[in-house]
């Protein structure tokens, strides 16, 4: 970024020029945004919210290249991660956030925990407050739980992921994911494929692209599907689902996609009735290379993990050119960063304000 | 919240120019090597500062001088309670080990951002020394901390509120100070 001017001096010191160089366009950002105590869904974020946290997260991500990647801005915090489902990518990129971010992380699982002897979700919350955990961190199999907490603890809640409910880090990671490969959202026709009904994935995102501009296109087989499955919000007035477009017919589907998202085929769907075979489902609707080149050339293919490759995503398409399912996982750390910064821990102590 | 009212400008569009002049004269006068300086403003309004800094010792002895932009998000003190700025992404143009790395902020006040600036700055290597370049100076330091370059000195009180405008940022060059309306 070496300078070089030759204008005037007057022009030079009186400062006629544009903007900064190599800044992104902020003015629909803003400096001091009101700040938020929980993260549980993405349908109390605004958009200007959504690009504050992922404008910090390109912060975070040059962190994240650094030799050393360890900055001093959560010292003295305690981040707790209280997950009562199984997870490996969510939970240790939340504990890299955090350590990234020099808080202190105690992770907490359900499993070996005083929650196997049957205390109840509010008395373990009740205990880690009282050790002082300024953000607890929670996935649990029924929707709500971050919420019931977020009523009754001073502490910060951030949802990691509850029942069928909400994943609201995971969409935004996959908002982040888009908006850095494209530059923008708004307009984009971003195609989810597969387990709509129960994903809590399929729900955030459904709130983060729509406010985001971009055309939704949910694609399944209709048991996965209903055909009311969006009545009750589109009976309202603007809501932002009005837009969202549901196919079963996945060629359809994906024709002049710039985004293709394939979730999860849970495997406890086919014993709960809900799909004859996984081998018919996989040839109905898994993405394949063939099926790919129905979407535009530089489609962006993703993927939330656990992938079931073979199933839900074919692994010449998962591990392709225009797969950036890898780099969803580093960007769920730079989110995260972003997230747990955003956060506004209790005030303990002294601070000093600066100028 | 008490209102705030303008009470007046203390530096006029040409006054600040000719600050940031002579400012850039005193960082050549002290500074014989221009290519081992490095100016890194710091954002908000240090990052256009710093720009035209350069732009002015390009103008007066034909060198380019690196630039970069900071921000000091991470490395504040008052984590606790406050709100949280969006932050920008920092760009340092050079290694900055070995070079005269100059700070460059609109105000120097309690002399905390500059700390988190050379916390930052740290993190990043090991500049041969750091020097601070400011727009006003307005005293009430909570840190042994200076500036080497001062636009103006001007004593404040604590109710007080300098604000340096850009023209990039705010459409207007100009320096006033806010005093807090007791009605």
């Amino acid at each position: 970024m070496t300078q070089v001017r030759s204008e005037p001096i007057q022009s030079v010191l009186g400062g006629r020029r544009a903007v900064v160089a190599s800044s992104p366009d902020l003015s629909e950002v803003p400096e001091r945004p009101e700040g938020r105590r929980h993260i549980l869904d993405l349908d109390d974020f605004s958009p200007a919210e959504i690009l504050g946290v992922m404008q910090n997260a390109d912060v975070m991500k040059e962190v994240l290249h650094r030799d050393i990647k360890k900055v001093p801005t959560l010292r003295g915090k305690t981040v707790i991660t209280l997950f009562y489902e199984a997870s490996t990518r969510t939970r240790v990129s939340f504990e890299q956030a955090g350590k990234i971010l020099s808080a202190d992380v105690i992770n907490v699982a359900g499993d070996g925990s005083s929650v196997e002897k049957g205390e109840s979700l509010h008395n373990t919350a009740l205990t880690l407050q009282a050790m002082n955990a300024d953000i607890i961190v929670i996935r649990h199999p029924h929707s709500g739980a971050p919420h019931f907490l977020a009523r009754n603890l001073d502490s910060c809640v951030i949802n990691a992921g509850d029942g069928q409910h909400a994943h609201p880090t995971q969409a935004l990671l996959d908002l982040y994911t888009i908006q850095s490969h494209r530059g923008q959202i708004d307009g984009l026709k971003v195609v989810i494929v597969g387990d709509i009904l129960y994903s809590r994935v399929a729900r955030s995102n459904l709130w983060g692209l729509t406010k985001m501009g971009a055309q939704v296109v949910l694609c399944a087989p209709p048991t996965l599907i209903p055909p009311d499955f969006l009545n009750s919000s589109r009976q309202v007035e603007g809501h932002p689902f009005a837009s969202v477009q549901i196919e079963t017919n996945v060629e359809r589907a994906l024709e002049g996609a710039d985004v293709v998202m394939a979730l999860r085929l849970q495997l406890e769907r086919q014993r709960a009735g809900r799909l004859p075979t996984l081998r018919e489902y996989s040839r109905m609707y898994g993405i394949t290379p063939k099926r790919l080149e129905l979407a535009k050339p530089e489609v962006l293919v993703m993927h939330p993990g656990p992938m079931n490759e073979g199933i839900e995503i074919d692994p010449e398409v998962a591990h392709g050119a225009r797969s950036v399912i890898e780099e969803q996982v580093t960007n769920g750390v730079a989110i995260r960063m972003a997230l747990l910064y955003t956060v506004l821990t209790p005030r303990r102590g002294g601070s000093f304000p600066l100028p | 919240m008490a209102q705030r009212l303008e009470a007046r400008e203390i530096l006029s569009s040409e006054e600040m120019a000719r600050s940031l002049a002579r400012i850039s004269h005193e960082i050549l006068e002290r500074n014989s090597r221009v290519e081992r300086v490095a100016l890194v403003g710091i954002y908000t309004r240090g990052v256009p500062m710093a720009e035209r800094i350069a732009g002015a010792i390009k103008e007066f002895q034909g060198e380019d001088v690196a630039v970069g932009a900071l921000d000091i998000g991470l490395y504040r003190d008052d984590i606790s309670g406050g709100v949280r700025p969006t932050m920008r992404p920092t760009h340092l143009p050079v290694n900055i080990q070995g070079k005269s790395v100059i700070l460059v902020d609109d105000v120097l006040y309690t002399g905390r951002t500059i700390r988190a600036a050379m916390d930052a700055l740290n993190d990043f290597g090991r500049p041969r020394d750091i020097q601070v370049a400011v727009l006003v100076d307005r005293g009430h330091r909570e840190l042994p901390i200076k500036a080497e370059y001062v636009g103006k000195n001007v004593p404040t009180s604590a109710d007080e509120q300098v604000k340096v405008r850009v023209v990039e940022v705010d459409g207007v060059d100009q320096v006033v100070i806010l005093r807090r309306d007791e009605q």
